[in-house]
């Protein structure tokens, strides 16, 4: 099948890239960048483990093709850190709060928080349940992900104790 | 400074939240993609099977190409266990819709996956035996002849003297339950990317397993090969929960396709395939029958299990697994004065069996806490209170099968749920709830977890293979940082942490000194891989008598650094320390030890490395889950209001590590007993292929957990601690069901069926109300 070109921008670096218009964002994100931190767990878009941030939502990397990228501002796990591997607020409480066991579902989740966080609009408990609900993990039982995300929203200024009704 | 029993964050996360772990399909980029052709019937003969049209640099193989490969035939030394077969790629036959039939690689998954739906296949179909009912009927399709009537395993223990116990009793309560099909679903699926190493002529087979040593062991017989000649790595694994111990087909499929064609093959599943062609689990049906004395104690119990265990046996662990735990465990913490027990393993035509968190344990503490909770209501006694008279007390106690019962807090974790839940309080609200029409309940689960059994306990099942011990290569290296090579193999348990907490302890260094290797069959000493609940218990018993060791062998070369006997030498905070308070530092016995040998040589040899191994008996950890529910009864939704877990696993080296464990396997209890059921069509069809079919619950379904921790430090295992991987799974059905069927009690009905979805606890509710009416 004929591949095309599509230009995007990753992490602020920009990229061209020749794919199939049937390769997925997921797939062309790990096998034509080489960003494997963005994992695929279902690839019909129930899981959200390869939740990424396209123009600033978050988007499930394997419901959109790569050709439909062109243009677009992409933000994945790979461009939370600081260059030199220091963990921002939001992955350090995931790390202090056992927000992660096998780490599979773990970028799907950050990326989803960080859109959260990053919104501009305060939120408490019920909402951050009812965006979180979106992603699947199969290890932790969820508590350790949403006291990680609720302590980075202190941290961030974005926690309200009753959320805005 | 002890580093054990401190909430220390994971080594492994910082990785792992920058996005640089590394899966099994982080590894497989550029390799060559392989895909295979899976039957679409679930019985039947292979009439035609034609490849398509191959471009340049393509690969087809089926059961003819693979045909010096010998099946996969795990096998118990039991006479009334039959040994099927399963080939890698079949010849002739299929056994379940999703069975690998051929496969195809190319340069890209598309391509790959545009090959196998040009590949001709026609089969002649057959009537398929799809459930257990359909298997045992009189007449029933055969699923493998070397097994009539589809009981692959049957197992049975009858005492003398058991009709007369049963006699003896003033009321008996029987029933039969049904526990519905699950897939352990871990979000990682199943992948391996095999690379034949031209310059030595060995593979390298990257898979996201639990079982590395195992996996290679399983393949090297299937194939013929030396196993010097493949390493098998375990890389970051994404979940297992015992789906990713068995060895399955399509990974001798990728070694033999490195070899044959000296390249570099992946194959990485998709989720429909990892639902349903992976492995299955919890496919049973009961019937209990137990008699109990006026004062409502148990004298005589009696069960007939089947397990619904696919087409093919699991290796190595064998479709025996679920039966035969059953068989054995189903006790639990309870004294059982008679125990009569049949089991049997029933083969279909559907995906195979293989262990899921817990095994049988959610079902059986299903059965037999709901047998407590009605026979409390037979009794007319408070369900704490029955569980109370029956519980072990006093230990070490011996189990009808045989076990001996460790030191554990069966009737403290009942009473401290009991504490925290207000009983008295929860019935008032309950009743007032009734009044306005709400049905409140609450459930309560008490068992106990067999967890880091060894050698005997495994070979007690007449395995042929038979898993168990642990060891470990420890070393220093000469700029002092400790590396403790280990066989089992984590997979998010957090063991890099846990078990350098231990060796710290005893080594008197940082844990941020210690390296623990793993998942590597070049790097590592033969073991048995992570799976139930063993590895901190056993892996971290092997850990400390290296560590010992090693501690050992410094004292003498720091006895003689520091002119001293070695009976003086303490280490603590990186030095070792003589009776006088002279004091060197680790690092620098280490490096003395290595580059200036001649000092120390004569009383320690020639480097800083031991080896210490494990093997136990085994240890029981305990818990008393408790749940309260309310059910609309309009629709039959159920919703958890509180959830507490009392939990003793001994001593806990990491509490945060520990809660994880206790969380994560609630999830997955709570998913068993309220979400997931793998459905099939009578015609042997799976319907659950989407995560939009087999629905694992979200952090809306999840409720906040209350842990509470007692510690009986076990007598019977080296670190006092006892594994917990298991027990949230295994308490949470029945403590859930429980909570249903305490909310449903002013319909007259109960919960004998999970998961209890809405259809079916609104069943149960209009049946009662049909009744009540008539």
């Amino acid at each position: 099948m004929t591949k095309r070109e599509v230009r995007f921008t990753v992490n602020g670096e920009a990229r061209a890239v020749l794919v199939e218009p049937r390769r997925t964002l997921g797939d062309t994100l790990r096998e034509d960048c080489g960003l494997t931190g963005t994992h695929l767990g279902c690839e019909h878009g129930v899981c959200g483990a390869c939740t990424v941030m396209v123009d600033g939502q978050p988007v499930r990397s394997c419901l959109m093709f790569g050709v439909q990228a062109e243009g677009a501002e992409i933000r994945t796990v790979e461009g939370l850190a600081a260059a030199d591997g220091t963990l921002n607020p939001l992955q350090r409480a995931f790390w202090e709060n056992h927000g992660l066991q096998c780490g599979y579902c773990t970028p799907g989740f950050l990326m989803l928080a960080t859109w959260l966080l990053e919104r501009g609009e305060p939120f408490g408990e019920e909402e951050m349940r009812h965006v979180l609900s979106s992603n699947l993990c199969r290890c932790t039982g969820y508590q350790g992900i949403l006291d990680s995300v609720r302590q980075a929203a202190r941290e961030l200024g974005q926690w309200t104790e009753s959320a805005p009704g | 400074m002890n580093w054990v029993g401190r909430r220390l964050p994971r080594t492994e996360d910082p990785p792992l939240l920058r996005g640089e772990g590394r899966y099994v399909a982080d590894i497989a980029i550029g390799a060559k993609v392989v895909r295979f052709l899976r039957s679409p019937v679930a019985s039947g003969r292979i009439a035609t099977l034609r490849p398509p049209a191959l471009p340049p640099g393509t690969v087809f193989a089926s059961g003819a190409d693979l045909a010096g490969v010998k099946p996969i035939r795990p096998a118990l030394r039991r006479f009334d266990y039959k040994a099927v077969e399963q080939p890698v790629l079949p010849l002739d036959r299929v056994h379940f819709v999703g069975q690998p039939i051929a496969l195809v690689a190319a340069e890209s998954a598309e391509l790959a996956e545009d090959l196998v739906e040009q590949i001709e296949l026609e089969i002649e179909a057959e009537d398929p035996a799809v459930g257990l009912e359909a298997a045992l009927a009189p007449g029933a399709p055969q699923v493998h002849a070397v097994a009539p009537g589809n009981v692959i395993l049957e197992g049975a223990i009858r005492p003398e003297g058991f009709a007369a116990a049963m006699g003896a009793a003033a009321h008996v309560v029987e029933f039969a339950f049904r526990s519905h099909r699950v897939n352990a679903t871990p979000l990682e699926g199943r992948g391996g990317c095999a690379e034949y190493d031209r310059a030595t002529g060995r593979v390298r087979l990257a898979a996201s397993c639990q079982m590395p040593h195992m996996l290679r062991s399983g393949i090297c017989d299937l194939l013929g090969l030396p196993e010097a000649d493949l390493q098998v790595i375990a890389p970051d694994v994404g979940g297992g929960f015992g789906q990713k111990m068995a060895l399955f087909p399509e990974y001798p499929a990728l070694v033999w396709l490195a070899r044959a064609y000296r390249g570099r093959f992946a194959w990485i599943e998709d989720r429909n395939e990892n639902l349903t062609a992976s492995a299955h689990s919890r496919d049973q049906k009961h019937v209990l029958r137990a008699g109990f004395d006026a004062e409502g104690r148990i004298l005589a119990l009696e069960a007939d299990i089947l397990a619904d265990v696919g087409a093919f046996s699991c290796y190595p662990v064998t479709s025996g697994v679920e039966p035969l735990m059953a068989l054995a465990e189903y006790p639990g913490p309870y004294r059982l004065p008679a125990y009569a027990v049949r089991a049997r393993g029933v083969l279909t035509h559907t995906c195979p069996m293989a262990p899921y968190r817990g095994v049988s344990r959610p079902v059986i503490t299903f059965g037999i806490e709901r047998l407590m909770d009605r026979a409390a209501a037979a009794t007319g006694l408070d369900p704490v209170e029955i569980r109370r008279r029956n519980l072990h007390a006093e230990f070490p106690a011996k189990s009808p099968t045989g076990f001996v019962l460790d030191a554990a807090s069966y009737i403290e974790a009942l009473d401290e749920a009991a504490r925290h839940l207000d009983i008295p309080g929860f019935r008032t609200a309950q009743a007032a709830a009734r009044r306005e029409g709400r049905h409140l309940g609450l459930g309560i689960a008490v068992f106990n977890e067999r967890t880091g059994y060894g050698t005997p306990a495994f070979a007690a099942r007449s395995m042929e293979i038979v898993p168990g011990y642990e060891v470990v290569d420890i070393a220093m290296t000469p700029t002092g940082e400790v590396e403790a090579r280990i066989g089992s193999s984590p997979h998010g348990q957090g063991l890099r942490t846990t078990l350098a907490q231990i060796i710290a302890d005893r080594l008197g260094v940082e844990p941020a000194a210690i390296r623990i290797i793993h998942g590597d069959t070049d790097r590592t000493p033969y073991g048995w891989g992570t799976f139930a609940s063993r590895s901190l218990v056993i892996g971290g018993g092997a850990c400390q008598v290296a560590a010992d060791k090693l501690a050992a062998k410094l004292k003498r070369a720091a006895s003689r650094l520091l002119q001293c006997g070695e009976e003086q030498v303490t280490l603590r905070d990186g030095e070792a320390v003589s009776g006088t308070g002279a004091s060197v530092a680790l690092k620098e016995v280490a490096r003395i030890a290595h580059q200036r040998s001649e000092l120390v040589s004569d009383s320690v040899g020639f480097n800083l490395a031991e080896s210490g191994s494990y093997d136990p008996p085994g240890t029981f950890s305990n818990a008393c889950h408790a749940c309260i529910v309310e059910v609309e009864a309009a629709t039959g939704a159920v919703r958890i209001l509180r959830y507490l877990v009392v939990e003793d696993a001994g001593r806990i080296i990491n509490p945060m590590i520990a809660d994880g464990q206790v969380r994560g396997g609630i999830a997955q209890g709570i998913a068993n007993a309220l979400l997931e059921e793998i459905v099939y069509a009578p015609d042997g069809n799976c319907l659950s292929g989407t995560l939009a079919d087999y629905i694992p619950p979200t952090c809306a379904e999840i409720p906040a957990i209350e842990i509470h921790h007692l510690e009986t430090i076990s007598p019977a295992t080296l670190t006092g601690a006892k594994g917990l991987g298991e027990g949230g799974t295994i308490g949470a059905p029945a403590a859930v069901c429980n909570a249903i069927s305490d909310a449903l009690s002013s319909f007259g009905v109960d919960v004998t069926e999970f998961p209890a979805t809405p259809p079916r606890v609104r069943a149960l509710i209009r049946g009662a109300m049909i009744r009540g009416k008539a």
